[in-house]
């Protein structure tokens, strides 16, 4: 028996030499269109000794999996940045970067500065900005009118045919629409569950209007495209996708302000490869590549010249989208405090349960 | 030697079985029901107690999702013996036997397809532009397209389709065991059709029968996507409210609060079928 | 008056004549069984009676009435089944109620008739019991008082013994036909086994491939075959095959095949000299003794089968066919390879044209 054991030991600790001696892994658990494969090819090609593997997932997935693992079984992720302070205080899933090895000169500082201050514990940076965008509405321009922001949603002239994301994005949009600013009622939770229950009820009573709750790009691109909607929230991204296929989609930035999302590197806890995704983070924020992945995921890069290396369609979709005014108006998601979310999370099924 | 044998052989023989209903089933279910007692103070902060039951009690929306997925849920199952009985009994008792497997082949092929793709082919049939309603509006019967997702007849129908095989499979086994003479004993004695379908056909395949509907039921209230997909903003189907708990809300205690409660609701439910039609486990499913 | 009668009843599943045109008349209170091997058609037949199938032609009367356009439920002709059909998920009482029940009978009579039928059949008392605590011979009994109490004109009988062990299977037969006195019902019992048949029937229809070879009661059947395949089914019989050498008036002298010498016969049908023909001799009608003229056939003792009153002594022609002789003495005189000679009467040999195969 102590002989089999030993064995059995011998052979695996072999086996993980082995293992050890080949080329190193870089394990990214990130969203859809976010590594796309020239770049991937590209990045071996420089670092011969790398092997990238992606996992496609998105911010709830993310934390949960990384939760699960306690932080392993990947070696960088790419929440956005109001998903790191919370996850990491209450399950310590990443690691503090060493922010040495990135090339944060190459940021755009107000961007940097914005993350860091988001995803900053004990003076542990945990976070760095990658690309950002934001949500909005947009509209099928043949079939509306004057479509100015999330309230459009609700409006009965469109009974039936608009759409809406049925998570926190709908509730903050909704809030602004009705004058009302969360992110200043995130610190006086009475204020903020007050506030829920004035856009719990708006839309509730606006459930008649709306067809479905799009839950992901591709049914809502459907619901576009197909004509059933003319109305919905939306990424600014995929409307900018839209827009190539008919020109009567576009983006409207509402007026109460877009609500802007940046998306992150942030490294697990339990990640092995950190030296190979400090590289992926300098190697994606290259201008050169940075085109590249821009066309891939229709997001800005969190460079200084972001929005020029955006491929010459989207950044048309973009110009015609916002102004110098509506840039400045972004709000971005702050940070939510703890609770809030079962706050948000029991107001959200609310809605939906409600007939 | 001998029984020493046997015993070593039992041993080998139940230890893969043991294996799988302790490490799959029993341990997950024992860290449901762990978790499910915990309750958060703050952040790594934790005490036991049933603070989390209280919650979802206390919630009328997690209530009423919980009664209303039970309740559609045996709405399918009464539907799905329906629909599934005269399927089952053409095939075990009409059909020729060499046509049998070739149509109980074609019972499974929808299983062949993953349930994500199924609904996504009753999405193409079923939504405003899709296939049914721009046909009728090409034939001029109806003069506007039609919404026909999003509404909960879309989504009983969708889960019917789903589980109405685990209804057909056990029936037809079943019946399949049923000697012909039985029932022209049951005409001959003077029965109508309807006196043998109520009297010898039905008692004999209660075993088929209850083990059919405690499966779909089983099935309908632990389905996600199908209710999700064409519910639309009307599913609320209680699996997608443990989802959201575990996936989006990071609330794991009251995810595992909801996965025993939705156990313990659907065995209760499971046992006041039995107790109503005078049935019971023993008589029926684990006849011999 | 007739119970049932058929009347050239005629049954084809495509070309296949399963019955052809099978006429028979029972009358009031018989017992008629209809003998044959499996697949001679006569499960069909009876499957026309109840009503489970349509006859391609011919007519089939209860009572006098054509019922051909009726269900089986609408007939009042009741059918105890092979593997007797009692329900499994009803008990003893509920099993025979089932029946008046479907008639529409007043529930509170309903009981007592249950009661009445059960100690008619000798078992009193057993409403309450599970179909699966009965005996095999005690399920028979629930099977026919569950068809009686619905005092059918018309029992039908499927090979009910079939399934039963022997020493029961002997027993049932004798308690059936005390039953059917009881009930004064005419009952239609089916079988391949000729005993059954022969025991316990006013008279016995011999089917073969479709057709009624013979009527009649079982003594005629027995002594009196019309064909070479009713003289082979219905008792034991030695073949012996042969030519016919000569005719005398109606006895016939048969070369037998292998040089076993010749035998007379009764002539029994129009084999005319030279033809070949099988002559059946019964085992009881054989002796072993002294030759008469032309009725005997030389051999050696073969072997001795002790079965009791059944015991055969097994003897070796001259030809090489084994003939068994029936030796209700046991005498235990004879032993293997002992020279004999087997005479019989002549009457009692009956030669018919050999059947094909």
């Amino acid at each position: 028996m102590a002989l089999t054991l030993r064995v059995v030991l011998a052979a695996s600790a072999l086996a993980f030499t082995i293992g050890g001696a080949e080329a190193e892994t870089l394990r990214m658990l990130t969203w859809g269109g976010y590594a796309p494969e020239e770049l991937i090819k590209k990045f071996e090609a420089e670092n011969p000794d790398i092997d990238v593997e992606v996992t496609l997932s998105n911010n709830e997935e993310m934390i949960a999996k990384l939760r699960a693992t306690g932080g392993t079984g990947y070696d960088l992720a790419q929440p956005s940045h109001d998903r790191i302070f919370a996850a990491q205080k209450e399950y310590r899933i990443y690691k503090p970067l060493d922010l040495s090895k990135i090339d944060t000169a190459s940021m755009t500082p107000n961007l940097l500065e914005g993350v860091k201050e988001n995803a900053t514990i004990d003076g542990d940076v945990y976070a760095v900005p990658h690309q950002w965008g934001t949500s909005g509405v947009m509209a099928n321009m043949k079939e509306t009118e004057g479509v100015t922001g999330f309230g459009d949603l609700c409006d009965e002239k469109y009974k039936g045919r608009t759409s809406m994301r049925l998570r926190r994005t709908i509730l903050l949009g909704t809030a602004f629409s009705m004058g009302m600013n969360p992110f200043e009622l995130y610190a006086d939770k009475a204020a903020y569950q007050d506030m829920l229950d004035k856009v719990t009820a708006k839309l509730i009573e606006c459930k008649p209007i709306v067809k479905t709750y799009w839950t992901g790009g591709d049914d809502l691109s459907a619901l576009m495209l197909s004509g059933e909607v003319v109305v919905a929230e939306t990424w600014d991204s995929t409307a900018y996708k839209l827009y190539n296929e008919n020109p009567d989609i576009v983006f409207v930035p509402p007026k109460t302000g877009a609500l802007a999302w940046i998306d992150t590197f942030a490294i697990p806890r339990g990640g092995e490869a950190d030296d190979a995704a400090y590289k992926w983070i300098n190697f994606v924020l290259k201008p050169e590549n940075v085109k590249i992945m821009s066309a891939s995921t229709g997001a800005i890069a969190a460079v200084p010249n972001g929005i020029e290396l955006l491929p010459d369609d989207k950044q048309k979709a973009v110009k015609a989208a916002f102004t110098e005014a509506d840039l400045d108006n972004l709000k971005f998601f702050a940070n939510i405090p703890p609770g809030l979310e079962d706050m948000e999370g029991i107001a959200l099924e609310r809605i939906k349960a409600a007939q | 030697m001998g029984r020493d044998a046997g015993r070593l052989s039992l041993i080998l023989l139940m230890t893969p079985f043991l294996l799988w209903i302790g490490l799959l089933i029993i341990l997950p279910q024992l860290g449901i029901g762990y978790v499910s007692l915990r309750e958060k103070i703050s952040y790594d902060e934790f005490s036991f107690g049933l603070k989390n039951y209280v919650d979802f009690v206390s919630e009328p929306v997690y209530r009423n999702t919980l009664f209303r997925t039970a309740w559609m849920s045996i709405l399918v199952t009464i539907l799905a013996l329906i629909v599934g009985f005269p399927v089952a009994y053409y095939i075990a008792k009409i059909a020729r036997q060499k046509s049998r497997a070739a149509l109980f082949l074609l019972c499974l092929i929808p299983l062949w397809v993953s349930d994500l793709v199924r609904a996504y082919g009753w999405i193409v049939l079923l939504r405003e532009t899709g296939v049914i309603s721009s046909t009728l509006v090409d034939l001029g019967i109806i003069n506007q397209p039609v919404e026909m997702l999003y509404n909960d007849a879309t989504v009983v129908m969708g889960l019917v389709y789903t589980v109405v095989l685990f209804m057909i499979v056990p029936l037809t086994s079943t019946l399949q065991g049923m000697d012909d003479a039985l029932l022209e004993a049951g005409y001959n004695l003077g029965g109508s059709r309807f006196t043998v379908f109520r009297r010898i056909i039905v008692p004999y395949a209660m075993p088929g029968i209850v083990s059919g509907c405690i499966i779909t039921f089983m099935l309908t209230a632990g389905s996600y996507l199908t209710p999700v997909l064409l519910g639309g903003k009307n599913s609320s189907w209680f699996t997608e409210q443990i989802y959201n708990q575990f996936i989006t809300r990071y609330n794991w205690e009251a995810g595992a609060t909801f996965g025993v409660t939705l156990l313990v609701f659907t065995s209760f439910v499971v046992w006041l079928g039995l107790k109503l039609t005078g049935q019971s486990l023993a008589t029926t499913v684990a006849k011999d | 008056m007739y119970d049932l009668s058929c009347d050239r009843v005629t049954k084809a599943f495509g070309k296949f004549v399963a019955v052809d045109q099978v006429s028979l008349d029972i009358p009031s209170g018989s017992f008629f069984s209809i003998l044959g091997p499996s697949g001679c058609g006569k499960t069909t037949l009876m499957r026309m009676i109840a009503g489970f199938e349509t006859p391609s032609a011919g007519d089939i009367r209860i009572k006098g009435e054509s019922v051909l356009a009726l269900p089986p439920n609408r007939r009042n002709v009741k059918m105890v089944f092979q593997h007797l059909a009692l329900f499994p998920m009803m008990n003893v009482g509920e099993n025979i109620a089932y029946g008046l029940q479907c008639r529409g009978e007043k529930k509170a009579e309903i009981p007592a008739k249950v009661r009445r039928v059960l100690e008619r059949v000798g078992l009193p008392g057993v409403e309450e019991k599970q179909i699966g605590q009965l005996s095999g011979g005690q399920k028979q009994r629930i099977a026919i008082a569950r068809c009686m109490v619905l005092e059918p004109d018309v029992l039908l009988l499927d090979e009910p013994l079939g399934a039963l062990d022997l020493k029961l299977r002997e027993h049932m037969k004798i308690e059936l036909k005390q039953l059917q006195h009881q009930f004064e019902t005419t009952f239609l019992y089916i079988t391949h086994d000729q005993s059954e048949a022969l025991v316990m029937s006013d008279r016995v229809a011999v089917m073969n491939a479709g057709r009624f070879e013979q009527i009649g009661t079982p003594r005629e059947l027995y002594d009196d075959p019309v064909s070479g395949f009713v003289a082979g089914f219905v008792g034991d019989a030695n073949i012996l095959a042969g030519k016919v050498a000569d005719i005398r008036g109606d006895e016939v002298l048969v070369e037998l095949e292998g040089g076993g010498g010749r035998i007379a016969a009764r002539r029994s049908d129009g084999s005319a000299v030279g033809s070949a023909v099988e002559v059946f001799v019964r085992p009881e009608a054989m002796r072993i003794g002294a030759a008469t003229t032309e009725a005997s056939l030389a051999g050696t003792v073969d072997s001795l089968l002790f079965n009791g009153a059944n015991s055969r002594i097994l003897v070796k022609a001259r030809g090489g066919q084994l003939i068994e002789v029936a030796d209700p003495g046991q005498s235990g005189s004879l032993a293997p390879g002992a020279a004999v000679t087997l005479t019989f009467e002549t009457r009692r040999a009956r030669a018919f044209a050999r059947r094909a195969g």
